[in-house]
């Protein structure tokens, strides 16, 4: 029917989540990257092992964990990747610039623990 | 090339033959040997190489340059391909082969964002095609996450102090590009007058875009 208003329509209640399904940060969570050094490959880079940040975004849609996949592991591996935004200042002491000025990454869940 | 230009363009005169000097080195042989085994084995046909080769020729910062002049004009696609890149690219044709997702930031005057990827070489490959070899270098690398001010000047864009840097490190699923600011005093440019603003380095975040006609730096 046209020009009919719509009430919104949101299910969310109605529906129950797979296990990992729902993210376990969200935006404005603060969170630490975690301090490991595991043989092979992987995604996050050394010089944020440690460090504390925030959440900005949850990167949709989920995807694999790039360090499974690098071993040609994908199925069922799907995740949450996370935006998470770090001050300059506490990467690098002694940063030259804006006291604002930021570093964003994406990291995968996997990294992360809440702060 | 000579500075006197006297000779005709038949391509009459002697010269030497147009060849490669020496053999091939060690990765070309491995690469042609990778190449023959995976054929062989049936994996993918040589016809399916060519293609993605084709597929990345087909990719220049000309089509990256199309999406941030139509951005620029039309509002309500910025809004789309500032929600979801990946998204307001595809709207355009732009296809995202290598199944990576697109976030754009938005420079404005309160903001500069830069991309780099430190652990390799990360890049909006679907939308601006293959990176500048700078790009894939240690220096850069290192140094745009820890002094993008510094690099920045080295490239000429003076960041004044009360304007955040946000450096975006591209290390997974996620591909940036920057949509840059436009320049004032082009009201009244065409599309595609725009578009012919906006260079690869610019979409890196490395450079600001001059107004036309400002004497470069």
């Amino acid at each position: 029917m046209t020009g009919q208003v719509l009430a919104p329509l949101d299910l969310r209640g109605d529906v129950v989540l797979a296990t990992g399904e729902a993210p376990g940060f969200e935006p404005g969570d603060t969170v630490r990257v975690m301090t490991r050094s595991p043989i092979g490959h992987y995604r996050v880079p050394r010089y944020l092992r440690g460090k504390t940040g925030d959440v900005v975004a949850v990167i949709r849609p989920m995807a694999v964990d790039n360090e499974e996949e690098g071993y040609g592991r994908n199925a069922g591996s799907k995740g949450h990747y996370y935006r998470v935004a770090f001050p300059m200042a506490e990467v690098w002491p002694g940063y030259v610039g804006g006291a604002t000025d930021q570093l964003l990454i994406e990291v995968f869940q996997t990294w992360l623990e809440r702060a | 090339m000579s500075a006197v230009h006297d000779h005709s363009h038949d391509h009459n005169h002697p010269h030497a033959e147009i060849t490669q000097d020496g053999g091939p080195g060690y990765y070309d042989l491995m690469t042609a040997a990778v190449t023959e085994l995976l054929v062989e084995r049936g994996l993918f046909e040589a016809g399916e190489i060519c293609r993605q080769i084709d597929v990345l020729d087909s990719r220049t910062p000309a089509l990256g340059a199309k999406a941030v002049a139509r951005a620029w004009m039309d509002p309500d696609f910025k809004r789309r391909l500032l929600a979801d890149g990946r998204v307001g690219c595809e709207e355009l044709g732009i296809s995202f082969y290598d199944d990576t997702q697109l976030i754009v930031l938005e420079n404005t005057e309160r903001v500069h964002n830069l991309i780099v990827c430190t652990l390799c070489s990360c890049y909006p490959r679907p939308v601006l095609g293959l990176p500048p070899d700078w790009y894939k270098l240690k220096p850069y690398r290192a140094r745009a996450i820890s002094e993008p001010r510094a690099v920045l000047a080295e490239f000429g864009a003076q960041i004044p102090d009360d304007v955040e840097v946000r450096v975006s490190d591209s290390t997974a699923i996620v591909r940036y590009l920057v949509l840059p600011r436009r320049p004032a005093g082009t009201e009244q440019f065409s599309e595609s007058e725009l578009a012919n603003l906006v260079t690869r380095d610019t979409m890196i975040g490395v450079a600001v875009i001059d107004p036309p006609g400002a004497p470069r730096q």
